[in-house]
């Protein structure tokens, strides 16, 4: 069985006045389709890096990434991201800015009733169709974090992209948030790939978590499997045994083995 | 406990909103609130401007009243220029009429001129503000082409185009495109990274990452620009009709000079003044319009 986003041998340097930057080393990852990875690692270890090669956003220096066999050299909306301050436009309001998406998404491929329908639909998986008039500077960070993820619902994509999608808000909402995006994942099956420093939220939502060391030249330290079943729930689970090992796993990878050492910023 | 009891839902419903932008239950008392106060701001800010005009008319009344004084006192003004003042809108001949439609044709000039600069200098400077070496390349060219007095682009026009309508709009256009153009570019320098993103990942072409994303994220820059440029423009014709002739407001001046019309002068300076002003509003309440319905925060 072929996977269904592969990331063969990354390799990815960053170039400024004549002096490389190596932060990603020899990444190798394979992702099913369907399946929830978190990645976890320490501030400017190279996470968002990560991500943004997945998108299409920035080149890769070496190696290659495969998406249902076909190589990613462009971003694309099969690839959606949730960016981490959700960068909604603020000029369009929650409405406009999930439709900018759907009309240049299916344009040509569903009528205008469809692609209305389509955007309602969205904003009702992550309920907020019923603040489709307001402006993103209206809402509450929560909720400006939940357009982002109807806008990249929207497009179905094959894969979906979140970078620190919660990092952002307040304890209360983020488990609002996360609860909403395990129900959407559980409904409609969608691959995911989710940066998180939050070593909760990672076990919580993924199927699988992979831990980042520290850069210069990051590289995968090692890559936890979660065997907790779904539906998942976090009251539960905080007195599950083998959620209890899957966090103290990756507590102890990251402020054990690889502590991040301010220093040597 | 009524006002409370109407409160309570607002706030159960719209917690994130602002007080203000809940609008159905608030509007009617804030309207009749918002009457009083807009005529406290009113004589907030034409009382003391009015007082303070009255004083300087009766200090000029006193000082030029002597029989040596080389200016005319506002009253012989009345008297003497009372056409100009009372009948905007006359028309005696075609080089006989009122300060208001010489005041329009030089408008018609700056709306052409300007319009054009707008456009054209909207459309550049989004092309360099999208290029770091255009925009290291050309902005110290633009910072010193931007101080270039008007009237000394005027010779060139002149000989370029051969005749002084021309001349005069191209003049206008030469001037206050800069402005534009520089804010323009740094407006689209400064559009975040993320809406670059997100256009990217929709894979939005130039044309539609130029109408959805970069007009309206640039727009408050755009319009700083824009209200430079108007005022530029309006400087520009008065200096430009001085010396190419014509109908409009600033060859008037310079007809009455050389006529020694003195008050008509005087009269006609308050025009250009007060139509400066208003075009300089006009701008800024377009941009607060545009800034509005964009909330480009
Ligand atoms: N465009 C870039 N140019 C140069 N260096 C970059 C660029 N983007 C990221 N980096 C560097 O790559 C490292 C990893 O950054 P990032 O991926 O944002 O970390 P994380 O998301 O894990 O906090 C940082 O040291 C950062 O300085
Ligand atoms: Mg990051």
């Amino acid at each position: 069985m072929s996977a269904y986003l592969k990331i063969d041998h990354i390799d990815k340097s960053f170039e400024r006045g004549g002096v490389a930057t190596h932060v990603l080393a020899d990444i190798t990852l394979t992702i099913d389709k369907g399946e929830f990875v978190s990645i976890i690692g320490h501030s400017g270890c190279g996470k968002s890096t990560l991500l943004n090669l997945v998108a299409g956003l920035t080149p890769v220096t070496a190696g290659a990434i495969l998406l249902e066999g076909r190589e990613v050299n462009e971003p694309g909306p099969e690839r959606a991201v949730v960016f981490q301050n959700h960068s909604l436009l603020p000029w369009l309001s929650v409405y406009e800015n999930v439709n900018l998406a759907v009309s240049k998404v299916f344009a040509g491929r569903k009528s205008r009733a469809e692609r209305h329908d389509w955007v309602m639909h969205n904003l009702d998986l992550v309920q907020m169709a019923h603040a489709g008039d307001k402006r993103p500077a209206e809402i509450s960070g929560g909720m400006k974090q939940r357009v982002g993820i109807a806008r990249a619902l929207a497009m179905e994509p094959k894969i979906l992209l979140l970078d620190e999608p919660f990092g952002a808000l307040d304890a209360l909402t983020r488990a609002h948030l996360q609860d909403a995006v395990m129900d959407i994942h559980a409904r409609l099956g969608n691959t995911m790939i989710m940066i998180t420093h939050d070593v909760d939220e990672a076990v919580l939502l993924s199927d699988r978590i992979v831990m980042m060391t520290n850069g210069p030249a990051a590289h995968i330290g090692e890559v936890l499997e979660v065997p907790i079943p779904r539906p998942r729930d976090r009251i539960a689970l905080a007195s599950d045994r083998s959620y209890l090992r899957c966090r103290q796993a990756v507590l102890k990878f990251l402020y054990e083995r690889h502590r991040f050492v301010e220093a040597a910023e | 406990m009524t006002a409370t009891a109407r409160k309570a839902p607002i706030e159960a419903v719209g917690r994130p909103a602002e007080p203000g932008k809940v609008v159905p239950l608030g509007r009617a008392p804030a309207s009749r609130f918002d009457a009083g106060r807009t005529a406290a701001s009113l004589a907030r800010n034409v009382i003391p401007p009015v007082i303070v005009l009255l004083v300087l008319l009766a200090v000029w009344q006193v000082s030029c009243s002597g029989p040596g004084a080389s200016l005319p006192p506002p009253s012989q003004i009345w008297t003497d220029s009372y056409d100009l003042i009372a009948y905007p809108f006359f028309e005696y001949g075609s080089q006989d009429i009122g300060l208001a439609w010489r005041v329009l044709i030089s408008l018609e000039r700056v709306g052409i001129g300007f319009g054009l600069a707008a456009v054209v200098g909207v459309a550049i400077g989004a092309l360099i503000g999208q290029s770091v070496w255009a925009m290291r390349g050309l902005d110290p060219i633009f910072q010193i082409l931007r101080t270039v007095p008007p009237l000394a682009w005027l010779p060139l026009s002149l000989a370029a185009f051969q005749d002084s309508n021309p001349s005069a709009i191209f003049v206008i256009f030469i001037t206050s495109i800069w402005p534009v153009i520089i804010n323009t570019a740094v407006g689209v320098r400064n559009i975040p990274e993320d809406y670059r993103n997100v256009a990217r990942v929709l894979r939005l072409n130039q044309l539609e990452f130029f109408l959805r994303i970069m007009l309206p994220a640039a727009a408050p820059y755009i319009f700083t620009g824009l209200r430079i440029g108007i005022g530029l423009s309006w400087l520009a014709i008065v200096a430009a009709e001085m010396l190419t002739g014509g109908v409009g407001i600033g060859f008037f001046i310079w007809d009455a000079w050389n006529s020694s019309r003195l008050p008509d002068i005087i009269v006609a300076l308050v025009y250009i003044g007060v139509t400066g002003f208003v075009l300089d509003k006009l701008v800024a309440l377009l941009g607060r319009v545009v800034a509005r319905t964009s909330a480009a925060a």
